[in-house]
């Protein structure tokens, strides 16, 4: 583990592996960096937040922190499912092109494992069409013959106009500006 | 080793902008009285501080520019120049120039440049105007030819080591320049049997350094020790020239030892005077973009001591959990009690840490005054009081703002000139008063004046003339003064025409009103007007009501709430199709159906089956559809915008005691969003406005 | 390793001082004016003393002096964190018993060199 902390350079290419934390997602395995990860817990239910998609779900207390939680089915626009026991939220640390944190919950069917990538092996991303954009995937990477589609988690929060804030001009600045 | 210094910018901001703020403080306190010792030295450390930090941080610009207004500084502080009205105004103003540098480093954006040259400009011709006796500039040494080595004599006076310096150091060091032939000379050690003072130094060396090293190398080593020893140095040239140089680099010598006595005298003459100084205010005012906040250290103890106690309920708690037996349940129920206590006790303190004295935001007042009568040719006395008065960080900052408006707007409308002022039998100095006291649980700031009050005709006048009251209504004094917070009611149109900027008391209300609190005025023609503010302790807990719609619970602020009604269907109208007004006394109240604005499922999407709970928002009386009212109860405010971001009609989240979240209504945010959806929701003023209703469409 | 008492009123400063000290491997004891320095210094003994120079309650010189008259810091060196600009400033505080002087702006490297002058 802190093997890959020291060689752990987001976005960059090294040929060192990385290690990714996958889950199931409408019969697909999906990675995501495991420094990111923060916990995996189970569902409950969120409070709704007014006037935002379906896919936020709404917000929960995560131990006095108010953190939303995003259904990564509907996100992605594969069909909805019940939620059952296994359907676990993975609480990952989001950040934006501010460097600032933000910890978000996303649903997923189920967690799988955890892998040691080489990212120097990366494909590069098919045109999956569709709601997948390819500019939120990090990569493809085979790994025990099984295809697993590595998550760009910030990128895919920030160009999500649903999770940011609009810019808003400070009313009193702008008004008792003289 | 390398330090990344950058890590220690943020602090050093910090603190630059509090030393700007001593700076400008004294500079007031030195504009308005005797010139004290003391308040020059506040200032000059203040400005040496900054200057001392640029130099070190990299932040050339600064350290340029303090460097002159701190030369300028010790000439007052040094009795060499008189603290003069000129001086004083021509430093504050460089306070600002240095303010924008500091900002701009800051930002890292670049300053203004033309601004700061100018102000420079200045600085320079005051200090080039009168300096008396100005020192003539040092004769540039000639670089003497490259010798080929030095003979030196360092014979410590006896206190050398009461210096903290060691002989042996320094021999080492002139070791490092070349190789030295080193002669101990004991001649002064005293005779055996003689007095000998174990602490002092007998000893004497003479060295030969044979490197062609310059003198400054040389001197540099024994500069510490410079009068404390005898140092002489004396070239060794390779050519016959070597005896005259060496006679003249003793007189050299000589010179320098005569200078530097004459030097000690002077710094000795000059003792400066009492260095103590009150205690330096703490805080971070002026760094609006930092996010930390200095704590006074009791409320740190205060908190620790509260954890001691939680600490110990809780184990008394746990050894009471191990058995629990029928008898002890009383105690269970005790221990329950004071966990409750200590909890509430340890929230208190917690917030409390967050509270800062409102002369932060006072702070800035007497320059504005200053500044601003001056320019309106008003003589003006500014009154200050309950500067200690605590308010939460947050609503500190935010009612700066307002604050400013009110006291310009004092001074430009409020305060007649000395000339109209003796006429009525005043005196010629008008008095500003900001006042902040405690009040229950809300902090007051009554800003006072003793000028002309209110004009209740052109005031009413206006109000008619905007439809804001109608033509046959008789209103109250209050009722029109009122009338200067309603949106579109320009302060200058009214009064006068000084400040021109258009904006409105209603902005400053808007502003007030967001931060949970109030705003307004009472006036007495020809004595005065006094604005009161009223404003929630903090925005970490509010009161609030909670409410139902469907499966949903929210929380509307208590301090919003007008009142809460059941519907009368009678009384409701619909006007343009779509929008409904409810009829309340005589005031028509539009309806926002909260189902609706939110699209969430209520229990009946019928207006009689509903509660009504009214509310102001944005000056205006709006009334919330809600299934029902729950408990009322106190919430901690909690921001979406930390994990998600702001959302349209919420101002925050809340963790319920059933662990559940439930969002809190930005009442405004609602008018605002349905503003957006239903474009033609009156949201003129209705306070006035009687049942007319073609004046609503 | 050694232990060095730093005094300044500027926190950036203190900060910066004790950061590259820590660096360096010193022990580090902070205080931010002369009064809190002597409280300090006679609470633990210090190798050598960083002293600024302009500081509320009690200023550098003044510092100086007052541990100079204690028998435990009659031989320790100290020194002066000064600007250019205050010269005679120099003088003053070697009367007062100060070591040396770091003439400002400095940087961590200057800092550690001029330490290790002292301390030998």
């Amino acid at each position: 583990m802190s093997a890959n902390m020291a060689v752990m350079n987001f976005g960059g290419d090294t040929a060192v592996g990385e290690q990714f934390l996958t889950f199931m997602l409408n019969g697909e395995e999906y990675g995501v960096d495991i420094l990111r990860v923060q916990e995996i817990k189970g569902w409950e239910n969120a409070t709704e937040i007014p006037n935002t998609p379906p896919y936020v779900l709404g917000v929960i207390n995560l131990r006095g922190a108010i953190m939303p939680v995003i259904d990564m089915r509907l996100r992605f626009g594969f069909p909805s499912v019940e939620y059952t026991a296994a359907t676990v939220v993975i609480v990952l640390r989001v950040r934006n092109e501010n460097g600032q944190e933000r910890t978000m919950g996303f649903v997923v069917d189920a967690v799988s494992d955890v892998y040691n990538i080489p990212v120097g092996n990366l494909q590069p991303p098919p045109d999956f069409g569709g709601t997948i954009r390819t500019d939120y995937v990090r990569g493809l990477a085979m790994v025990d013959e099984k295809m697993v589609i590595l998550l760009d988690v910030d990128y895919l929060v920030a160009s999500d106009v649903a999770m940011i804030d609009a810019e808003e001009p400070g009313e009193i600045a702008e008004s008792l500006a003289e | 080793m390398s330090v990344d210094i950058s890590q220690f910018h943020q602090v050093y901001f910090e603190e630059s902008f509090e030393g700007l703020d001593a700076m400008e403080s004294g500079l007031l306190a030195l504009s308005s009285g005797e010139p004290d010792m003391e308040t020059i030295n506040v200032i000059f450390r203040a400005a040496h501080s900054i200057k001392g930090g640029a130099g070190t941080f990299g932040f050339r610009d600064i350290s340029d520019f303090t460097h002159v207004m701190e030369t300028l500084l010790d000439e007052m502080r040094s009795g060499k120049r008189l603290v003069t009205p000129a001086a004083v105004d021509l430093l504050l103003r460089s306070t600002d120039q240095l303010g924008g540098l500091l900002t701009a480093a800051r930002d890292k954006v670049e300053p203004d440049a033309e601004a700061i040259a100018e102000a420079l400009t200045e600085l320079q011709a005051m200090l080039n105007e009168a300096q008396p006796d100005a020192p003539a500039p040092a004769a540039p040494t000639t670089p003497a030819a490259a010798p080929a080595g030095w003979r030196i004599r360092f014979a410590p006076q006896a206190h050398l080591f009461m210096t903290g310096n060691d002989p042996a150091r320094l021999l080492r060091e002139l070791t490092a320049l070349g190789s030295c032939t080193i002669n101990c000379d004991l001649s002064q050690l005293p005779e055996a049997g003689a007095e000998f003072d174990p602490e002092a130094c007998y000893i004497a060396w003479d060295i030969e350094l044979s490197a062609p090293v310059e003198e400054s190398a040389v001197r540099e080593v024994f500069e510490w020790v410079d009068g404390d020893a005898e140092i002489l140095i004396q070239s060794v040239m390779p050519s016959a020239a070597a005896l005259a140089a060496a006679s003249a680099a003793q007189a050299e010598a000589e010179q320098l030892a005569e200078d530097r006595r004459q030097s000690d005298r002077r710094a000795g003459d000059r003792r400066a005077g009492d260095r103590r100084q009150s205690d330096r205010r703490e805080g971070a005012a002026g760094a609006s973009s930092s996010s930390s906040i200095r704590v006074d250290i009791g409320k740190v103890d205060a908190l620790i001591n509260m954890i001691g106690q939680l600490v110990i309920t809780q184990s008394m708690l746990l050894d009471l959990g191990q058995e629990i037996t029928p008898e002890k349940t009383i105690k269970l129920r005790e221990g329950l009690a004071q966990l409750e206590r200590n909890t509430r006790d340890l929230q208190e303190s917690i917030m409390n840490i967050r509270m800062m004295p409102i002369s932060f935001s006072f702070n800035r007042f007497p320059r504005l005054v200053r500044d601003l009568s001056s320019k309106l040719g008003k003589e003006v006395q500014l009154k200050l009081a309950g500067e200690e008065t605590e308010v939460d960080k947050t609503v500190l900052e935010k009612i700066g703002d307002p604050l400013v408006h009110l006291v310009r707007n004092a001074l430009d409308h409020g305060l007649e000139t000395p000339e109209v002022r003796e006429a009525c039998g005043k005196s010629a100095v008008g008095t500003l008063s900001l006042n902040a006291y405690h009040e229950g649980g809300s902090v007051v700031i009554d800003i006072s004046d003793d000028g002309a009050g209110l004009n209740r005709e052109r005031i009413l006048a206006k109000a008619r003339e905007r439809g804001i009251i109608d033509a046959h209504v008789h209103p109250t004094d209050a009722q029109v003064y009122d009338c200067i917070f309603a949106p579109g009611f320009s302060t200058a149109a009214v009064v006068s025409d000084v400040s021109g900027r258009g904006v409105g008391m209603d902005v400053v209300r808007r502003n007030i009103r967001d931060l949970g609190g109030t705003v307004d005025v009472h006036s007495t023609p020809g004595q005065g007007a006094t604005f009161r503010i009223r404003l929630p302790l903090t925005l970490a807990i509010l009161d609030g009501q909670l409410v139902r719609v469907g499966a949903n619970v929210y929380i509307i602020s208590l301090v919003s709430i007008i009142e809460s009604l059941q519907v009368e269907s009678a009384n409701v109208q619909t006007v343009s199709g779509s929008t409904e007004l409810y009829s309340l006394r005589s005031e028509y109240i539009p309806v926002l159906r909260l189902y609706d604005l939110f699209d969430v499922q209520p229990d009946s999407t019928e207006l009689s089956e509903g509660l009504l709970v009214v509310v102001e928002a944005m000056g205006k009386k709006v009334a919330l559809l809600v299934d029902e009212l729950l408990a009322q109860q106190q919430v901690v405010v909690k921001s979406l915008q930390t994990n998600f971001r702001n959302v349209d009609g919420i101002s925050g989240a809340t963790i319920l005691g059933t662990g559940s979240v439930a969002m809190i209504l930005d009442v405004n945010g609602l008018v605002r969003l349905s503003r957006e959806r239903y474009a033609d929701l009156p949201l003129v003023p209705n306070s006035f406005r009687m049942a007319q209703q073609e004046t609503i469409q | 390793m050694a232990s060095i008492l730093a005094v300044d009123d500027s926190a950036s400063m203190r900060q910066m001082v004790a950061f590259t000290l820590k660096g360096a491997g010193y022990d580090v004891i902070e205080a931010v004016d002369g009064q809190d320095a002597l409280g300090k210094a006679r609470a633990k003994q210090a190798d050598v003393v960083l002293t600024d120079l302009n500081m509320p309650n009690m200023d550098g010189i003044q510092l100086i002096r007052e541990l100079r008259k204690l028998p435990q810091y009659k031989f320790t060196p100290m020194l002066l964190l000064t600007t250019e600009s205050a010269g005679d400033k120099k003088t003053e505080g070697k009367a007062a018993g100060a070591t040396g002087w770091l003439v400002k702006p400095f940087n961590p490297d200057q800092l550690l060199a001029t330490l290790k002058k002292v301390l030998g």
